[in-house]
């Protein structure tokens, strides 16, 4: 095991950067999709039940599944793992976005509205601030799941250490191919820990400290 | 608008409020602004009756205007249609000669103060930012607003340096409302509206926050529209109370003394509630009383100073003042005989009335405290004297004389409501609209040309004239 690490160090750390960084893009893109979404719906009622249920639907879709079904109109590489790696980080923050910017009180937003703010502004200075830190939530359960989904990229050969793992599972049994197994799994493990780590530091710096719990 | 709050306003003349061009000539000078409803209505879709109806209302400027009524009635929607939270579907608003149903919301409603119950204020921001929402989106520069701030929690009695950069969770409710009061006084505005403020207080921080607010009125000379459920509260904040039923139908709109005495029908009978004759105590205030001066220590003075001091006026109690003279202390000679220095200690369960608090929350005051007596601050809590339970009681007998007579502010709703006093418009001067008391007290009010007859009524009350 230390040797087949030791040996390919370069080539797992690239892989290992790849990943994070497919993961960290995909969840930013998603995080501004998921609260656009969520802030177009969120007062209406009959959308944001409709926003709910497709995200609750979508989630139950496999991940394997959805990208080989990608292949066709997106071909392989990079472009079909980032849109799967997108579509499934936008579910949960879109979730959280929704029962965040729903739970801001009537009364507040009135409030906001009576001293003379702007329908946007009073979303960008009132409602989205005070929204944020269930929408951070959102955020890191996202980036726990989605570091798992972009493993899956390698399988349309897409970026990441996902290539260890699918290398080794076809030709278990052989020399190394547990190694590679292991590293593939362990790395996305490790990443996902850094991962959140950055997020949580992420929500210190960002939830106001009238809201922090 | 003036920069510096802190200067009183006394308003024993706020300007007449006769025409619009005179209105807004005074705007910038004048603190308060006039308001007039005119013919308004709300209707929403799909409901048969209309939430308000033709109302016409008349809010003379720098007056204190209650809107009472039971839940529903529309007193919290028409309230919402002067700064147009809810567009009107018909009628005109006019505030200070200006209609102000055609203009940019968002600007009227800067210049608009609103507070809701516990203040409505934004959780994430503190206390300075909550205060400084208005004045940002005005563009004044950081060290007009960081001023501003100050100087607005110092007229709302919270100390700057210990509030300023707290959160509103770390506030208690009535500390909360102070600054949703704040907030709301923030860019010094003409008008200031109120959607049940003291619902969510206990009643004693309530009383308080009333006294406070009166204080302020006072100062600042603002135009203030208060929707309430409690005629009590009604009664001790309002110049003018106006009565609403159902579908915001004004069944009078009068002053406090003039509603207790001739209530224009049942319905404001029931309103007003058992004990009429007791509620006589709710119309005379605290200053209007006579106050005794005690024994005064303050804080770093000697003990035994006082202790002397109170020997030599043949007294048992001193009140300790701090710095700004505001009282924190109810030492007795025995607690004084204990103590070197006097200390800055705060006594929380000190009996503190403000001057425009009702002899009623002198009384209640004083039995919470079980006390003979209560302290009386003026503006900003300073100390101006104490008051006597005997006073009390001998201000009560004094004040079952007859309620003044004075023109009422012009208030009616269009079209035949036979609850409502009928108003008979005037055909010689078109500008006024004169309110007939009804069958209950015929011919006992005569309407005032545009606001003048408010005006100088308040002018008496304001300089404390014994009414």
């Amino acid at each position: 095991m230390w040797n087949f690490v030791s040996e390919r160090w370069d080539q797992i750390l690239f892989a290992a950067y790849q990943h994070l960084s497919l993961v960290v893009q995909c969840l930013l893109l998603a995080t501004v999709l998921a609260v656009l979404i969520a802030v177009l719906t969120v007062r209406i009622p009959w959308l944001a039940g409709l926003a709910n249920s497709v995200s609750a639907i979508g989630l139950t879709i496999p991940s394997f599944a959805l990208i080989g079904l990608m292949i066709s109109p997106l071909g392989f590489g990079p472009l079909p793992s980032v849109v799967v790696v997108t579509f499934f980080a936008t579910l949960p923050i879109l979730r959280n976005a929704l029962v965040g910017l729903g739970g801001v009180p009537a009364e507040t937003i009135e409030a906001a509205r009576g001293l003379g703010m702007s329908r946007l502004r009073t979303l960008a200075t009132v409602e989205l601030p005070m929204a944020w830190p269930v929408i951070m939530s959102g955020i890191r359960i996202s980036g726990q799941m989605v570091m798992g989904v972009a493993a899956v990229a390698a399988y349309v050969l897409g970026p990441g250490l996902g290539s260890f793992i699918f290398n080794g599972l076809a030709r278990l049994g052989g020399a190394n191919a547990l190694n590679s197994v292991l590293v593939g799994v362990i790395g996305v493990v490790i990443l996902a820990l850094i991962l959140d780590l950055a997020l949580v530091g992420l929500s210190r710096l960002t939830i106001r400290r009238g809201i922090r719990v | 608008m003036s920069e510096n709050p802190t200067t009183a306003t006394h308003h024993s003349a706020p300007g007449t409020a006769g025409s619009a061009a005179g209105l807004a000539a005074a705007a910038s000078s004048s603190p308060g602004a006039a308001i007039l409803l005119e013919e308004v209505t709300k209707r929403y879709p799909g409901q048969p009756k209309p939430a308000v109806g033709g109302l016409t209302l008349e809010i003379p400027a720098g007056s204190v205007v209650m809107f009472v009524g039971p839940s529903g009635c529309g007193k919290t929607t028409t309230l919402k249609m002067i700064n147009r939270l809810i567009e009107p579907t018909e009628g005109r608003i006019v505030i200070n000669g200006e209609d102000v149903t055609t203009m940019d919301p968002d600007q009227l409603r800067r210049k608009i103060g609103y507070v809701i119950q516990a203040g409505g204020l934004f959780p994430h921001m503190s206390v300075a930012g909550n205060i400084a929402v208005v004045p940002k989106m005005l563009g004044w520069d950081k060290a007009r607003i960081a001023r501003r701030v100050d100087e607005l929690l110092e007229l709302v009695s919270l100390d700057p340096d210990t509030y300023r950069d707290r959160y509103p969770k770390e506030l208690s409710g009535g500390q909360q409302q102070r600054v949703g009061v704040a907030r709301a006084l923030a860019a010094d505005p003409p008008v200031l509206l109120m959607d049940e403020p003291f619902g969510a207080v206990d009643p004693i921080t309530r009383q308080r926050l009333q006294d406070e607010l009166l204080n302020i009125q006072a100062e600042l000379g603002t135009t203030i529209v208060c929707v309430t459920h409690d005629f009590d509260e009604a009664m001790k904040l309002g110049d003018w109370i106006a009565v609403f039923d159902e579908g915001a139908q004004l069944v009078q709109y009068d002053s406090p003394e003039r509603i207790l005495a001739q209530p224009a029908n049942e319905f404001v009978e029931g309103f007003i509630g058992s004990g009429a004759g007791l509620k006589q105590l709710s119309l005379s205030r605290v200053r209007d009383a006579s106050l005794r001066q005690p024994v005064l220590g303050y804080v770093g003075e000697l003990a035994s100073d006082v202790l002397s001091q109170l020997q030599g006026a043949g007294s048992n109690h001193a009140v300790i003042l701090d710095r700004r003279r505001r009282p924190i202390q109810w030492l007795t000679k025995r607690q004084l005989s204990r103590m070197q220095l006097i200390t800055d200690q705060v006594d929380p369960e000190l009996p503190v009335v403000g001057e425009n608090a009702t002899l009623n929350d002198a009384l209640d005051e004083m039995l919470v405290a079980t006390s003979g007596h209560a302290i009386v601050t003026g503006a900003r809590g300073v100390f101006l004297g104490v008051i006597d339970i005997e006073v009390v009681t001998q201000a009560i007998t004094d004040a079952r004389s007859a309620a003044q007579e004075s023109g009422a502010p012009v208030g009616l709703n269009s079209g035949a409501v036979p609850a409502v006093a009928v108003a008979a418009m005037d055909a010689q001067n078109d500008d006024a609209v004169p309110l007939d008391d009804g069958p209950v007290a015929p011919g006992a009010g005569r309407g005032p040309a545009g606001g003048e007859g408010p005006a100088s009524e308040r002018g008496e009350r304001g300089e404390g004239g014994t009414r």
